[in-house]
């Protein structure tokens, strides 16, 4: 293999497909063929009846990411698949993550847990379960500053992402960097019919 | 109006209803009782092959050989597996097919039931779609699906998988139904502002060079690529799949380029200052190192599918749509002209490079009998081919006077292809003369299909282009591997004479250049099916050859 001048990325693809038995399959088996993992993925029902949406980030050199989305973008159960990384998004991911907590350490906790403004969602006697959304860097960090009171589990989404609305660029989390490199991976499709006939 | 019906007679109808004639087929448990009610539908012929290798190979045939969608029948498990080469085969060329198999009842699937495979988990990367059809209810929605989405767009194959119970469950069949495909979109005409990029791109060329890929025989616009190439006078390189897109006689008309393409193609491309692709995938047989391919020619690229845009090689013009309509936006915006020092050029390059030398041996080469077949055939024939050697003899010594009469495996280089192709091309094409030019290796991978031949009496012409060796790795083995030679000859092939005659087919020997006419003659005099065992030597040097992966820079003439 050639070695690439661009380096690799993670790179956000949102794609609107059938929601019917085997589409994961074909989609992820177009990233397996190459050898390449899917970092994170998020699936659910779309606001249209009969299409999810998916996001998933993938890691891989941006020239291949782009034809793999192209070619995700003929599979005929893929209705729109877009490559949002450039794109000024926002993006969220949501983690469980339940911390030991007894009561010597609880209020440490609880002071932290303050401070990210996420949610208790269950307490035990010994631990604490609590819900954080946010970007990547949030919970990576929340997950860094309760570490030290023994992690019993977390349990981590995909990232879940969308265009913005406004024209105003958001800060801290959720906000992607663009890395200004190419832009489009997929040629615009001049339809003169569509697939419903 | 809806119709209540068996799923297998539902099958049926629908595949009436999208024209189909003939079905190539082997049953079994799983599919039996869709054979059940065959004796119901006399208009649906079934030729019973005797592999589904075979039986999904013919499909291409006549799929290629007529435009339309081959079909094809296979049982659960085995059957449908031995599909997969078949059907990859087809993904491979953009062949349009529907497969349907037979699967486990419902409520055994999962279970690894007897004779039970996951074949849609299977076949997902080697169909442009399939399905597993769980209820009586959607089995015609699915198959007029299936039909529309292998023929349209970019074609490919379909498979349809169906459990034994769902054929013989009660459903409604609706023909007018309308088809639920939102994610399916068919380009049509190409953006205007593609074009006029393109024929700007076009009339300020000097040098340019019309590369006729398989989309321009899958579009059938043989008339409109002959009309542009001669208004603005640019010379024509076919692919390999491209061959027989351009008519071999004409003056444009300038070879297949590549890897064991005629040296003076290549050079054209590589000299050229605008290369204009009709629907090739601009594939490493051709481009070899992308980095080095025509570096100082811009590029026009037109496909039906976008992902295939600026895959390999990145393009100034691309062009999405169909290439139909393509050339009808094109042509008009394309200035009449004349590029006579380029043209003067490129026959010079012809003279310089022959490329085409056919060695002046008293032996029997292979060149010899595909030159035989092309004089004395007058390029009329319906060729099919193997692949190795005598592949490119045949693609580079047949002179080829018709459209749409190549049939070769060119993306996936499926050896065994020449036998079955044939005869799916022959039954598509009853009153063609049908030659498949084969390679001994390659023949003896699907030559049980003499019978099926035999059986439905279809005059294939078979010539083994028999060098008792696999004569592709012989070749690769001298030039890459130190002339190591390991498992590459036979000393042991049967006697294809004798072999032919077990099945009751006409066997002809030809050991000298004497005996070539007289042969080809009596082959295509006689009404069946025929073998022609043709000796040829063994030889390691297929000339021009680029190696893989390398530029023009590193072509390899015919050294004698
Ligand atoms: C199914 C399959 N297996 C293996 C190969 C690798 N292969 C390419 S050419 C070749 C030799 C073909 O021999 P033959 O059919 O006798 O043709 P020849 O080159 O001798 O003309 C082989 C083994 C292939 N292309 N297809
Ligand atoms: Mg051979």
């Amino acid at each position: 293999m050639p070695t690439r001048s661009n380096g690799s990325s993670q790179r956000t693809i949102s794609a609107l497909v059938s929601d019917r038995p085997g589409v994961l399959a074909r989609i992820s088996g177009l990233f397996r063929r190459r050898g390449f993992n899917i970092a994170s993925l998020a699936v659910g029902r779309s606001e249209e009846p009969g299409l999810s949406r998916m996001t998933f980030v993938v890691e891989g050199p941006d020239e291949v990411v782009r034809h793999v989305a192209a070619q995700l973008d003929r599979l005929i159960d893929v209705v729109e698949v877009r490559d949002i990384s450039e794109s000024n998004i926002v993006w969220r991911e949501l983690a469980l993550i339940k911390v030991k907590a007894p009561a010597g350490a609880r209020a440490e906790v609880l002071e932290l847990v303050n401070i990210f403004r996420v949610n208790v969602i269950d307490i035990g006697v010994e631990s604490l379960t609590v819900e954080i959304t946010g970007g990547r860097q949030k919970i990576d960090s929340f997950i860094e500053l309760v570490r030290k009171f023994g992690l019993q589990e977390v349990i981590r989404t995909g990232r879940v992402a969308t265009l913005r609305g406004t024209l105003i660029e958001g800060e801290e989390d959720g906000l992607f960097q663009s890395d200004a490199s190419a832009s489009t991976y997929v040629l615009p499709v001049p339809t003169d019919q569509t697939g419903s006939v | 109006m809806t119709k209540h019906l068996t799923g297998s007679q539902i099958v049926c109808e629908a595949l009436l209803k999208e024209g189909v004639s003939v079905v190539f087929g082997i049953p079994g448990g799983a599919i039996l009782p869709l054979y059940g009610v065959l004796s119901q539908y006399p208009n649906l012929r079934h030729i019973l092959t005797r592999h589904e290798q075979g039986a999904a190979h013919a499909a291409d045939g006549y799929a290629r050989s007529t435009g339309t969608v081959g079909v094809v029948f296979a049982t659960s498990g085995p059957g449908a597996t031995n599909l997969v080469t078949g059907l990859a085969t087809a993904m491979m060329d953009s062949v349009p097919m529907v497969a349907i198999t037979g699967q486990v009842g419902r409520a055994a699937i999962g279970t690894d039931a007897f004779q039970e495979a996951d074949i849609t988990g299977a076949t997902l990367p080697v169909t442009k779609h399939n399905y597993l059809v769980m209820r009586a209810d959607d089995l015609g929605r699915t198959v007029h699906e299936a039909f529309h989405i292998a023929r349209t767009g970019r074609p490919g194959p379909v498979l349809i998988d169906i459990p034994k119970d769902v054929f013989m469950e009660m459903g409604n069949y609706d023909p007018d139904a309308p088809l639920n495909l939102p994610g399916y979109r068919v380009p049509g005409k190409a953006d205007e502002a593609q074009i006029n990029v393109a024929a700007a791109l076009i009339n300020e060329s000097e040098r340019p060079v019309i590369l006729a890929g398989h989309g321009v025989v899958l579009s059938r616009s043989f008339d409109e690529l002959k009309e542009l190439a001669e208004k603005a006078q640019i010379p024509v390189v076919t692919t390999l799949l491209g061959i027989s897109s351009f008519p071999e006689d004409h003056v444009l008309s300038t070879g297949f380029p590549g890897m064991h393409g005629m040296a003076y193609a290549s050079l054209a491309i590589d000299q050229a200052d605008l290369i204009i692709n009709f629907g090739s995938r601009f594939d490493d047989r051709i481009v070899g190192d992308s980095k080095r391919f025509s570096v100082g020619s811009k590029k026009i690229h037109v496909d039906i599918d976008p992902a295939e845009i600026n895959k390999t090689i990145k393009v100034e013009g691309p062009v999405v749509g169909n290439i139909k309509d393509v050339f009808a936006q094109l042509i008009p915006k394309v200035r009449k002209t004349t590029h006579v020092p380029w043209l003067q050029h490129i026959e010079h390059l012809k003279a310089e490079h022959p490329s085409l030398r056919i060695p002046e041996s008293d032996r029997l080469m292979g060149q010899h009998v595909v030159k035989a077949l092309s004089d004395v055939t007058k390029g009329d024939a319906i060729i099919t081919t193997g692949v190795g050697q005598h592949q490119m003899w045949a693609a580079q010594h047949y002179q080829f006077k018709n459209a749409n009469s190549w049939l070769s495996s060119g993306g996936a280089g499926t050896m065994g292809y020449e036998v079955p192709s044939a005869i799916g091309a022959q039954v598509g094409n009853p009153d063609k003369l049908v030659w498949s030019i084969c390679g001994d290796g390659g023949f003896q991978m699907t030559m049980m299909e003499l019978a099926t031949a035999a059986e439905n009496n279809l005059p294939v012409k078979y010539a083994i282009l028999n060098n008792n060796h696999l004569g592709m790795i012989t070749q690769w083995q001298t030039f890459f591997y130190n002339r190591d030679y390991q498992a590459e000859t036979y000393t042991r092939n049967p006697d294809f004479v004798k072999l032919a005659e077990a099945y009751g087919i006409k066997g002809i020997r030809v050991t000298s250049q004497d005996q070539l006419e007289s042969a080809i003659r009596e082959a295509n005099a006689h009404e069946g099916p025929v073998v022609v065992d043709f000796v040829i030597e063994k030889v390691d040097d297929l000339y021009p050859m680029i190696p893989a992966g390398q530029s023009i820079h590193e072509l390899i003439e015919d050294p004698n």
